[in-house]
């Protein structure tokens, strides 16, 4: 699998989301810069987190229209593999490519920690490895997390089997005690419609190759490796 | 902003005020100081050349008060690369590899506007370390707040803990750790000390010497502005009330363009293209061009029309005293000129030469054509101002009688209770969860204690090196109570403590970087605290082989005449090689065997049990025995390497009992006990030299320290979901977990009714 991180000024995750593939791929993914106008051939395109702009006008809104991204958002409308983590979260809900937007986390505090995620749906290249209903182990940390769409949208993408993950707790129930920003019916993560796309706030790419703890976020790159090869 | 459109109608500067005693006396020059100024230039100084001596005399800049003591603190070791100096010390990992730290305040300006004030404290210690080729990758920090009652208490702790993650966490760099503590002599002055450690080359690392003339000087990053103007000289007074106006000085941080200047910085650092670089941080353009000068015994020649400027009508003087931040200056290879542009284009940072380096050794400002300072360099420096200040020794204390302080009322759960809850000991997570502690996906441990952590707790933090299975450990260590009552042994307690908690993660101990917060040196009792402190730390460094390698030093910390505790902080840095040898704080598993290393006398002065159960701050601090010290230190990390150890934690503060509570709330395991203790003393004394471990091979381990004479008692197992107290009570983990969360949330929640 040929993996290309897109890097923005701000951005700081790349090198977890670099180690992350090259531990699951053996292969160093691209590391492109935003001023780039085409991607290399590639089976999967990450936005990864940072704060790209410093997050200055809006998280994500200004990375959303550098040059790359529009090779970007053309290869994902014609299904080349789309992970959006944290700041690339961001940056994707402001392209359009998946319904929602990112609010401050209620709290008003950045936050940083371990969290539970119920895998929601594992009819995905993201989610294969997993079953429906699995609790996962996971760190997030951002200061913008808190999803929100519609009800309305809400509904259509449950329809649609497009939520990815949801906080919870670690018994897998999903309630507001286990909410950490403040997410619409806890949405941690949601795919487009074709779920050839996933945008998360959790970072899996910390769980990888993290010297302590879990190792669950692996598993995504597990099944994209599995879906892709 | 373009030059051309910058200063489109100015060029005349408004005429400087007149330079006489009295102004230079505003400017925090003494008089016998403002003599040596005329005598060097021989002639009246003009406003601009005020500005630059007031700044660079400073205490924060010239160190005059302590210089004299700092000398006296051990520097070196076979590992030591770079001692104190530069713009931060250097150690060998291993490799080819350098780790390279400091540890730095901005007390002053966190006091006045907290977000700003830790944020740019954060961003200037960053800069000092990636000055010198090294890509930062761990922060930590040290604060001190005033009595949780005092009215500006909790504004001042919400402002500094998200002025710290703002920065720290846009530019990518993970705070691992830290120590938060409060007591009411930091009501009016809080400290706020940050240390980043940076990892390089050692065939790539950059230092501010070594410059010839005729080379270009150019300046990169931000644009300059008013922010900040005399900020060093703002921190070296105390403060009075009403200071607030200081707001102007404080300045203001830009995160973002941080991480662009590390990324530009590290990509020209690959080249061969930089031959002196040095940030501009305290006293800005001014100190450091006349780093560069001093350190390559040449002058420096700048034309100030040059230099980015973000606001109109700037005039010399401010544009030589801004403390704008993000901001460097280097000396490049004339041929690698072009080639530093495009790298900071790339990353959109303003480049611009703005100078030369020149053979006589002067520093000389052009602004317009017209020559604003002609000062000599050699003399600037080295005439500046050196004081022996007057001081005397702490009076010693008397030890308390433990008899006197039995347990209150409640037994040993109410005091565990009490100790648990109280601001010092209890849980920090409401502050560390702002911070992003992983970014970099190379945090191992880190010293908090909750089960949501994104990694293990341990004395230490612990971040891998990439590539390699090596880790460092790092830690800030200080209990100012101890300095107070006792400046020597406190000044050896810091330093034994920040060993303690390296070798209980298993990694070796290397060197130090100190932070040396005091108040007001003119004042024979505080000086006394500054030269006894640094007396035990030199003694402990000493005997630990544990060098200083870098430091701050903070100086008048006082409000309308009261002082702060003396709070010397040490940050220290070690290394393991293999980091899955390291262990962590928390119990691990049932039915390990749990042993108490060192011995214990009960020692009750100056601990948090007479604190917090007996509302006494009274007694001798207790006393530090470092052959002891690293008899045991060397002992744990030797059982640590032969996997004979399963988890373990230094006792501190609190003593040996809550130590035992900390490693049960980070395993989530419980614990009986065997020992037949039943006084405070031997519970909650502090007692140095002691770390409690927990075995799988309890045999094994009591040969290892019985063979090498050290003494250790056995004091229970681990075992179930409670802690089993001395009387017999006990509480549950999810109890324990409850006293120790609870109040700083609480706390800070009432900041918003």
């Amino acid at each position: 699998m040929k993996a290309a991180i897109i890097v923005f000024p701000g951005t700081n995750r790349e090198q977890d989301m670099g180690l992350a593939l090259q531990a699951v791929t053996g292969h160093a993914p691209h590391m492109m810069w935003h001023k780039d106008s085409t991607l290399p051939n590639c089976d999967l395109i990450v936005l990864p987190g940072g704060f790209s702009y410093g997050d200055y006008l809006r998280c994500g809104a200004m990375a959303a229209h550098s040059p790359i991204m529009r090779d970007v958002i053309a290869r994902a409308k014609s299904g080349t593999r789309l992970l959006a983590v944290c700041n690339g979260f961001q940056m994707l809900v402001e392209t359009g490519l998946v319904p929602g937007a990112l609010l401050r986390n209620a709290s008003l505090h950045f936050i940083c920690k371990q969290v539970h995620l119920r895998v929601e749906s594992n009819a995905s290249p993201f989610t294969s490895s997993f079953k429906a209903g699995d609790v996962i182990h996971v760190p997030v940390a951002h200061g913008e997390g808190n999803y929100f769409a519609d009800a309305d949208t809400i509904k259509r993408m449950e329809d649609k089997d497009q939520i990815a993950f949801r906080y919870c707790n670690e018994n897998g129930v999903v309630d507001e005690s286990a909410n950490p920003n403040g997410s619409q019916s806890n949405i941690a993560g949601v795919f487009n419609d074709t779920k050839t796309i996933l945008g998360m706030m959790p970072h899996p790419e910390d769980s990888v190759t993290m010297p302590a703890k879990k190792y669950d976020g692996r598993k995504i790159f597990e099944s994209l490796v599995g879906s892709l090869s | 902003m373009t030059q051309t459109q910058r200063n489109a109608t100015d060029h005349h500067l408004p005429p400087e005020p007149p330079v006489t005693l009295t102004l230079a006396k505003t400017f925090g020059l003494s008089e016998s100081e403002y003599k040596t100024m005329l005598d060097i230039l021989g002639r009246d100084p003009s406003y601009t050349e005020l500005g630059i001596f007031s700044v660079m005399w400073s205490e924060h800049c010239s160190y005059k008060s302590s210089r004299l003591h700092l000398k006296k603190l051990p520097t070196s070791a076979p590992w030591v690369i770079q001692g104190p100096g530069e713009n931060a010390g250097v150690i060998d990992i291993g490799d080819g590899q350098a780790a390279i730290f400091k540890m730095e305040s901005h007390n002053h300006p966190s006091y006045i506007e907290p977000y700003q004030g830790a944020a740019t404290g954060v961003g200037g210690i960053m800069r000092d370390v990636f000055t010198m080729g090294a890509r930062p990758i761990a922060n930590i920090n040290a604060l001190r707040f005033g009595d949780p009652s005092h009215p500006k208490t909790r504004a001042l702790i919400a402002g500094v803990v998200a002025g710290i993650a703002g920065y720290g966490n846009c530019v990518g760099v993970p705070t691992v750790g830290g120590e938060t503590n409060f007591h009411p002599a930091y009501n009016g002055n809080i400290l706020v000390n940050a240390m980043t450690v940076g990892l390089a080359d050692q065939d790539k690392i950059y230092y501010a010497r070594g410059a010839g003339v005729n080379q270009p000087i150019v300046y990169v990053g931000s644009k300059t502005g008013r922010d900040g103007i005399h900020g060093a000289t703002m921190s070296s007074k105390e403060f009075s009330d009403g200071d607030e106006d200081n707001r102007p000085t404080v300045q203001v941080g830009d995160p973002f363009i941080e991480k662009l200047l590390i990324e530009a910085c590290l990509e020209l650092m690959q080249h061969d293209a930089i031959i002196s670089i040095q940030d501009m941080g305290a006293a800005g353009l001014t100190s450091s061009s006349v780093e560069i000068a001093s350190k390559g015994e040449i002058g420096v020649e700048l034309y100030l029309d040059a230099v980015p400027q973000r606001e109109l009508n700037m005039v010399p003087y401010e544009i030589m005293l801004s403390e704008s931040q993000e901001r460097m200056l280097m000396i490049l290879k004339p041929e690698c000129e072009s080639l530093a542009r495009s790298i900071f284009e790339k990353w959109d940072l303003d480049f611009a030469v703005i100078g030369q380096t020149i053979p006589e050794q002067r520093l000389k400002l052009f602004m317009y054509d017209k020559l604003w300072c002609d000062i000599p360099v050699p003399p600037l420096v080295d005439q500046s101002p050196l004081y022996d200040r007057p001081h005397v020794p702490t009076p010693k204390r008397d030890a308390v009688d433990n008899d006197h302080y039995a347990l209150p009322d409640g037994g040993f759960k109410n005091a565990v209770t009490k100790l648990l809850s109280c601001p010092d000991l209890s849980s920090k997570r409401w502050i560390w969860e702002q911070y992003d502690s992983l970014v970099g996906a190379q945090t191992i441990s880190s010293p908090g204690i909750a089960k949501t952590q994104s990694h293990r707790a341990a004395d230490a933090a612990l971040v891998k090196i990439p590539n390699h299975e090596k880790a460092l450990a790092i830690t800030s260590d200080c209990t100012p109570r101890y300095c107070f009552a006792d400046p020597v042994e406190g000044g050896k307690q810091a330093v034994a403590e920040s060993y303690r908690n390296i070798s209980a993660t298993g990694a070796t101990p290397l060197a130090v970087t100190n932070n040396l917060n005091f108040g007001n040196p003119e004042r024979v009792e505080i000086m006394g605290q500054f030269v006894g402190c640094l007396d035990g730390m030199g003694q402990a460094c000493r005997a630990l082989n544990y060098p200083i390698i870098s430091g701050n030093v903070s100086l008048y910390n006082e409000t309308d005449g009261k002082g702060i505790l003396p709070t010397p902080v040490i940050g220290g840095v070690g290394v393991i090689t293999d980091w899955k040898k390291s262990v962590g704080l928390g119990f691990v598993d049932d039915n390990h065997t749990i042993i108490l290393i060192g011995a214990t006398h009960g020692h009750l002065g100056q601990s948090l049990y007479l604190r917090e159960l007996h509302g006494l701050e009274i007694g001798a601090a207790p006393p530090v025995d470092l052959s002891l010290e690293k008899k045991h230190g060397e002992a744990v990390r030797e059982l640590i390497t032969q996997n004979l150890v399963t988890a373990c934690h230094d006792v501190s503060d609190g003593g040996v009992l809550i130590a035992l509570c900390e490693m049960v709330m980070a395993g989530n395991i419980g614990f009986t006990l065997a020992a037949p203790h039943t006084s405070p003393a031997f519970w909650f004394g502090e007692d140095q030299g002691r770390y409690v471990v927990t075995t799988a091979l309890s045999d094994e381990l009591q040969n290892f320290l019985t063979r090498n004479g050290v003494s250790f008692e056995i004091l229970g197992q681990t075992q179930g979901k409670a802690a089993q107290l001395p009387d017999g009570e006990s509480v549950n983990i999810a109890d324990l977990v409850t006293i120790n969360e609870s109040w700083l949330p609480n706390f800070m929640a009432g900041a918003k009714s």
